[in-house]
């Protein structure tokens, strides 16, 4: 499966390829400190990228390959997060920081594995209301064929094309549905999966950069939380006060 | 039989938590043998809660480092006893803590003491709302002891904690500053209030304003150096924002680590097993007289333990459960009300109201202290008239930002989109512009929630789960409102001026939702009373049927309070170690009489 996420696809859609172009400028990302104040946080400029070296992926010269992903399965997970975060003017969207990189890494963890919930049948065949989490399906399995699903909704309803071929509209459209409950998918249910996607998708942005996500802490610097500083008593004394110290991360990169 | 019989011990602890802690260190102290075996791993400050590894959202909170895996054992919910119920698959309303230390590890550090409007709920109720007042599927019942009884214990494991506060009421006289409807104490607390943060500030003077009686957090979190009576020294805190749901770096927050086991573990007559199950409380064949308890251990194997006492002291769901598998008192049936095992079991029901400021105010929401802040007893316990808003209980109000982690506390306000750029920007514009204020109300017992053991599910070993059968009431959802509203009133009466105020809260018809986080403070199950036919165990926490089991936590509450458990849990446990130490143990048996 490794190899198969080639990134001159040319089934990649034009934004596709603009969000390529991002993740490789990684220079562009401080336009996110363009927030009031934040002049005051540490302004990484391309030298930041070298301090998380080892959480680095797209940009370097290597991609990241993934281990739980297929290309395909690849490919529409990008093209999924890339809506639920956009890179924007606000600031850098889920591509850029490696999400995909730290969901793929999820997927080899604890997590992905359900490791630590409960397994145990029976499971009800309709799952009542408010009744939590009773799918049988690991995280694994709600991406594969979530993922799949998705696919193939876009390729049954969208004259045969693909997810990362449609427009913004018209992923937001299909990722509204499965939110909504307006679209239903056969083997997973839409909207367990897009919650899932979306709860991963918001760890992996905001989550410490050890964790393969938030590269760079650049979502931290665009919200203004220090990070690991952990270390606030000579703050409490000021306040109201502005704080005036960017993020450091657990492995010690500001 | 077992794989292993170890020797007999004086007595055997279940749980090193809290209640397990000092149930461990007084026995010992008092000269007898005790084993304390905990179903979690071993940790200890350094270097299980090391920083900067701490530091780190996903891994303990998200992933919930430090809670028990579900795989091994859960519960099952049902909402009413037509409905079947479900195992709790992954982390949602409530959280198990797991390992040496227990919840204690992860807590914030509130330490309140009930009242004895609290403490005698029924008849005090009775008494200045009339018998009507309170509805007939109401079980609350007194508990078998008062605010003087439990005074010298709180006292003490207050003083173990190096509980931050101001006292109120002391000996009688009221101390300006202080919460001026405590029940009185000695003493003041064992160090000053921590340090005011601001959102706390804000909150503060608004509810001044309003008339309510605004006072520091009483809050487990040391303020300056301290060695409590066990010789374990304390730090201050440094607002370090990785507080609720983490282990303390600092030596600040009041931790069985903290407070207790180093002490413990240099006594020889004490024995620490970690990952080591208990599964069940052995009896004897006429079944009044506990042998000791059966755990498996790391390596699977059934280990006997043999004891002259056991002490139950593990999480309040595992200590009712396992006094169902072990056939200890009548299980609770609710069509006939008779049986008490596993009756009243209750919750609490809290509230958020998020407030949001212009972004010239810097909430700076990330220094956060866990229990540190400031709090209003005024629409708590009795300290109101519950005539016109017609509800039983109360709440808490207060500010305190425990942290301000981004991926589950940055907050935003209503009508932002759920996702897309729009929702980043909204995070971008409020995350250091806003905190929320909290509710945290009590929830009263009723006829119909309760606790047995599930008829279909099991756990890693074979053993039935503990199955919860709970709903919300109409009570509980009127006293949410009512305390919110007034919550949000001290909300936006502050000043700077919030540009936006939401209201988090439930109300009367809500269903019991198995998905999202409410509280881990659950409680009943194994109540305490005054007679063997409304309780499990009498006030010293001892079995009415066995009587060298004693049962301690949360699963004593009759009902449950709209303060944290904690410093009643904590107070509970001394009094029936000291039970133990100076009634007990020269003279084995009922310690009061049925």
């Amino acid at each position: 499966m490794t190899g198969k996420h080639d990134q001159s696809d040319d089934t990649r859609p034009v934004a596709s390829s603009r969000r390529q172009f991002l993740i490789k400028s990684v220079a562009i990302l401080p336009a996110a400190g363009a927030i009031a104040g934040c002049d005051l946080h540490s302004g990484n400029t391309a030298t930041g990228s070298n301090a998380s070296s080892a959480n680095a992926s797209a940009d370097t010269a290597t991609p990241y390959h993934p281990t739980f992903f297929n290309a395909r399965e690849w490919t529409l997970l990008q093209a999924a997060i890339d809506r639920l975060i956009p890179s924007d003017a606000e600031g850098p969207g889920a591509l850029e920081l490696d999400v995909a990189v730290f969901i793929d890494r999820q997927m080899e963890s604890g997590f992905g594995h359900a490791s630590a919930w409960y397994m145990q049948g029976p499971f009800p065949h309709e799952i009542p209301p408010a009744s939590g989490y009773q799918n049988r399906m690991t995280p694994r399995d709600v991406y594969r064929t979530g993922l799949a699903a998705l696919d193939s909704h876009s390729v049954a309803h969208f004259s045969g094309k693909h997810f990362e071929q449609l427009s913004v509209a018209q992923k937001d459209e299909i990722l509204h549905g499965m939110d909504g409950g307006k679209i239903k998918f056969e083997h997973v249910s839409a909207a367990a999966f897009i919650g899932m996607l979306w709860q991963n998708t918001k760890e992996g942005y905001f989550a410490d950069p050890i964790h393969g996500g938030n590269k760079n802490a650049a979502s931290w610097k665009m919200i203004g939380f220090p990070g690991a500083r952990a270390d606030f008593l000579d703050w409490v004394a000021q306040p109201g006060k502005p704080y005036p110290l960017g993020p450091v991360t657990i492995a010690g990169s500001t | 039989m077992a794989d292993i019989k170890k020797p007999e011990v004086d007595a055997v602890v279940v749980g090193m938590g809290w209640s397990g802690s000092i149930m461990a260190i007084e026995l010992a102290q008092a000269g007898m043998t005790v084993v304390g075996l905990e179903r979690g791993e071993n940790r200890d400050t350094y270097p299980d809660f090391a920083y900067p590894r701490i530091a780190d959202e996903l891994t303990y909170v998200q992933r919930n480092r430090l809670m028990q895996s579900l795989a091994r054992e859960t519960v099952t919910i049902r909402r009413n006893a037509q409905e079947g119920a479900l195992p709790l698959r992954q982390y949602g309303p409530f959280l198990f803590g797991d390992g040496v230390g227990g919840s204690g590890v992860h807590w914030n550090g509130f330490t309140y003491r009930a009242t004895d409007a609290d403490l005698k709920i029924r008849s005090h109720y009775e008494a200045r709302y009339g018998k009507d007042f309170i509805p007939a599927d109401m079980t609350i019942q007194d508990w078998p002891v008062t605010a003087a009884e439990l005074e010298p214990f709180y006292d003490k494991f207050e003083y173990v904690l190096g509980t931050s506060g101001k006292g109120g009421n002391i000996q009688g006289q009221m101390v300006n500053g202080g919460n001026p409807f405590e029940a009185p104490r000695a003493r003041d607390y064992a160090l000053p209030p921590l340090p005011t943060a601001y959102p706390s500030m804000l909150f503060d003077k608004a509810a001044r304003e309003l008339g309510y009686h605004p006072y520091p957090t009483p809050a487990s979190i040391a303020s300056k150096s301290y060695t409590n009576p066990y010789g374990m020294q304390l730090g201050p805190c440094n607002f370090c924002g990785y507080c609720e749901l983490f282990g303390c770096y600092m030596y600040s927050k009041a931790s069985p680590q903290s407070c207790i086991l180093p002490a413990l573990a240099k006594m020889p007559n004490f024995e620490l097993r970690d990952r080591s199950q208990v599964v069940k409380v052995n009896l004897d064949s006429t079944g009044k007289i506990a042998t000791g308890v059966t755990y498996i251990d790391a390596q699977g194997r059934s280990v006997e333990q043999p004891a002259k006492i056991v002490a139950l002291c593990a999480y309040q769901m595992h200590n009712v459960r396992l006094l169902l598998l072990s056939g200890i008192g009548q299980p609770y049936d609710p069509a006939t009300g008779k049986g008490t095992v596993g009756k009243n079991y209750a919750y609490q029901k809290n509230s958020k109201i998020q407030i949001f400021f212009d972004k010239d105010v810097a909430i700076n929401p990330f220094i956060g202290s866990g229990a540190g802040g400031v709090v209003y007893d005024d629409f708590n316990a009795d300290n109101f008239d519950h005539g016109p808003p017609n509800f039983v209980g109360g709440a808490i109000t207060f500010a305190t930002v425990t942290g301000g982690r981004p991926i589950a506390q940055a907050l935003t306000p209503p009508g932002t989109p759920k996702w897309g750029s729009g929702w980043k920007k909204s995070v971008k514009d409020h995350y250091l512009h806003s905190f929320a204020v909290s509710t945290q109300g009590s929830v009263m017992s009723y006829r119909d929630n309760y606790l047995d053991l599930d008829p279909t599910y099991k756990d890693a070993y074979g053993f039935p789960l503990l199955r919860m059968t709970f709903d919300w009431k109409d009570n509980e959802g009127r006293m949410t409102q009512f305390v919110s509203q007034k919550a949000a009133g001290v909300a936006r009466a502050m000043s700077p001026a919030p540009k936006s105020v939401a209201v988090n809260a439930g109300k009367p018809g809500d269903r019991f939702d198995m998905g999202p986080y409410q509280s881990t403070h659950t409680t009943g199950g194994a109540i305490a009373g005054d007679r063997p036919d409304n309780s499990v165990v009498n006030k010293y926490l001892q079995s009415w049927d066995v009587h060298n089991v004693f049962v301690a936590g949360a699963c004593s509450f009759p009902q449950n309070l709209g303060i944290n458990p904690t410093n009643t849990i904590g107070a509970m446990t001394y009094y029936a170690a000291y039970a133990i130490r100076e009634m007990y143990l020269k003279n084995p048996g009922p310690l009061v009489q049925a």
